[in-house]
């Protein structure tokens, strides 16, 4: 593991002694195969149990992990023949966002999202998923062509948020956003959304105004961020972990408010401990739901799209 | 709190003594960006413009009702009550103790008032949002007046204009808050698909999930002088790219330099110019010569209707 949370060292410490042990084992016939194996299953329940009742601050921390697959792992086993597509036609080609066409088990699709990178060099080239103007217009440019294609469209979400800066601000960073919104709303071809990470405020809605909306288990969509909030409300960023508490913004959470339509269960221990086996429930929850939305007129798709919305926060129909 | 309290050093207010009655409340106001004094009278016989050095002070719903609508056409459209606090909110306080107060100090049930009637004799809806109600933070209660108000117009075949002043979203409300900027996009394409002129008017300051939603696609964007309009707050900018912001950086003259906003106008201006752009909208074709420009509203208004307007605030 390259890079253990706080409250993961118990556990690794365990997993380490049985790595000695087996070590030991090797070199000595000792007999120790049976405390091994109680170790083993004593990490295993430990972990089992820690991921069970993850604190919604820990889930932050697991949502942003960075060995947690990403756009590039997703678009890489899901969509082979992944062609991406660049540019807004008028500034520049954002690598924060993004997007492509391709066949998805069968399907020809446009796959969107954000991308964080994987280490150092990557993350500032895709400026840590957060994108500018041009990166949502790209997608908006996208949306279209799959629309006039009658193509699905398929957006992975996961960033700290749209960029916060001189240069975004300049060239219309929240219209760019309302503009996205708008364009999901109005496409009349499915559209399914999965937040596979941190669902960061209008950065992230921006991509997530879809027929189905869907998040991995220890996945987290927030208004914004715990530390932003905790600096604001509480006056301290140290206080990350109760406004994380306040925000309900747990997958778990936003499934109890019907923001959500699903829950994509992750292996136990996260999806950086088993990242093939995320991305491919992730890909079944795809496959399945485009399956569903299948032969829906895009009218209708609209139109249900938008009540789906609307119908957010109202009381239920009796 | 008076000009006395407010101004004069302790000492010598003793002397004066702390509050006399026959002194009435809010004689001056100090303007936040030239600090100079202003005799609350004049302030508000000038819109709330200071006359020194013409900042546009914030204002709230009824003042822009007035000051927009034709006199005594308006009456207020009633947004439907939904349930406060749904993520029993808490950070140093209560959010349903801040609703509650914010209730009291308003009279209003929440950020975002509207009002139908016309404006030069053409049919409106206008919603206004009151910074002074949680800082104009859009929840749930906001957004479903701001579809309430919109449906209003499409039904009543009205101009839809929205004027805007918000910290944001209203973090209270979690991703319910989040989710407002896609159910007022909404509101927002079932007045253009009605085929109704949807106009924003951005005063100081739209910031946040309200800019980045509805706030950015209207027909047409006007804003008030030096009104501060952007995505990220400046502070966060600044501490994210470590520089220094640029003069003016998201203020109205520079985001209409930017292609963001169509047109900066004064306030004494904006009844006319509303009047002007829903005209040429809506009244493509004159029967007769068109009528002297509209000018009347309670910027240039008599004592009277001063009167009225100090009542409502």
């Amino acid at each position: 593991m390259s890079s253990l949370l706080d409250f993961e060292k118990p556990i690794a410490e365990l997993e380490g002694k049985v790595k000695e042990l087996r070590h030991l084992a090797d070199s000595s016939d000792s007999g120790l195969d049976e405390d091994i194996a109680k170790l083993e299953t004593r990490a295993a329940k430990m972990l089992a149990q820690t991921y069970a009742k993850l604190t919604p601050w820990q889930k932050a921390q697991v949502a942003r992990h960075p060995d947690r697959p990403h756009f590039k792992d997703y678009a890489a086993a899901l969509v082979p023949d992944f062609q991406p597509l660049a540019g807004d036609r008028s500034f520049a080609d954002d690598a924060a966002i993004q997007a492509g066409l391709g066949r998805f088990r069968g399907r020809s699709i446009l796959l969107i999202g954000h991308e964080r990178g994987s280490d150092t060099e990557e993350r500032v080239r895709h400026n840590f998923g957060m994108a500018r103007p041009e990166g949502y217009r790209k997608a908006i440019r996208l949306m279209r062509l799959a629309e006039r294609f009658g193509l699905p469209v398929v957006t992975l979400v996961d960033t700290m948020g749209a960029h916060p800066g001189i240069d975004a601000e300049e060239r219309g960073q929240a219209e760019a956003i309302a503009r996205s919104i708008e364009c999901c709303l109005d496409l009349a071809v499915p559209v399914v959304s999965i937040i596979v990470g941190e669902g960061g405020s209008g950065g992230a809605i921006a991509l997530a105004v879809a027929d189905r909306v869907l998040m991995l288990e220890h996945s987290i969509y927030s208004v914004i961020s715990p530390e932003g909030c905790a600096a604001i409300l509480w006056r301290s960023a140290e206080k990350a972990a109760d406004a994380a508490e306040a925000l309900r913004f747990t997958a778990q959470d936003l499934r109890e408010y019907r923001l959500i339509d699903e829950i994509i269960p992750e292996p136990v221990g996260g999806a950086h401990r088993a990242r093939d086996v995320t991305i491919d429930a992730v890909g079944d929850a795809i496959e399945r739901h485009l399956a569903d939305l299948e032969g829906v007129p895009g009218l209708d798709l609209r139109l249900l799209r938008r009540e789906k919305f609307l119908a957010m926060g109202r009381p239920a129909a009796a | 709190m008076n000009w006395l309290s407010s101004y004069v050093r302790p000492k010598i207010r003793a002397l004066v003594g702390q509050s006399r009655p026959d002194l009435p409340e809010n004689l001056w106001d100090q303007c936040a960006s030239c600090e100079r004094m202003i005799f609350h009278r004049d302030l508000e016989a000038n819109g709330r413009v200071c006359p020194h050095c013409g900042y546009h002070m914030r204002v709230g719903p009824e003042f822009r009702f007035r000051a927009l609508f034709d006199e005594g056409s308006w009456q207020r459209v009633e947004a439907p009550r939904v349930a406060a606090d749904p993520l029993k909110f808490r950070d140093l306080k209560r959010y349903s103790d801040r609703l509650k107060e914010a209730q009291n100090r308003t009279k209003a049930f929440d950020a975002l008032e509207a009002a139908a009637g016309t404006v030069d004799g053409l049919p409106t809806v206008i919603a206004v949002m009151n910074f002074d109600f949680m800082t104009g933070t859009m929840g749930t209660a906001l957004g479903e007046a701001f579809i309430t108000a919109a449906r209003h117009a499409v039904e009543t075949r009205s101009a839809f204009l929205v004027v805007t002043a918000s910290g944001g979203a209203r973090m209270q409300e979690g991703a319910l808050s989040l989710m407002q900027m896609a159910r007022t996009t909404i509101a927002v394409q079932e007045i253009k698909e009605a085929g109704l002129p949807y106009i924003v008017l951005l005063t100081d300051p739209t910031t946040g999930g309200v800019t980045a939603s509805f706030a950015m696609l209207g027909d047409i964007h006007l804003a008030e002088p030096a009104a501060m309009i952007g995505f990220a707050g400046p502070r966060v900018i600044e501490q994210t790219i470590r520089e220094k912001l640029p003069n003016g950086f998201q203020r109205a003259e520079y985001l209409k330099e930017h292609g963001i906003v169509d047109l900066v106008v004064p306030r004494h201006e904006m009844r006319a110019t509303l009047a002007r752009l829903l005209g040429l909208l809506l009244r493509p074709k004159l029967e007769s010569p068109p009528a002297a420009e509209v000018t009347s509203g309670p910027e240039v208004a008599t004592e009277d209707e001063m009167a009225n307007v100090d009542a409502g605030q």
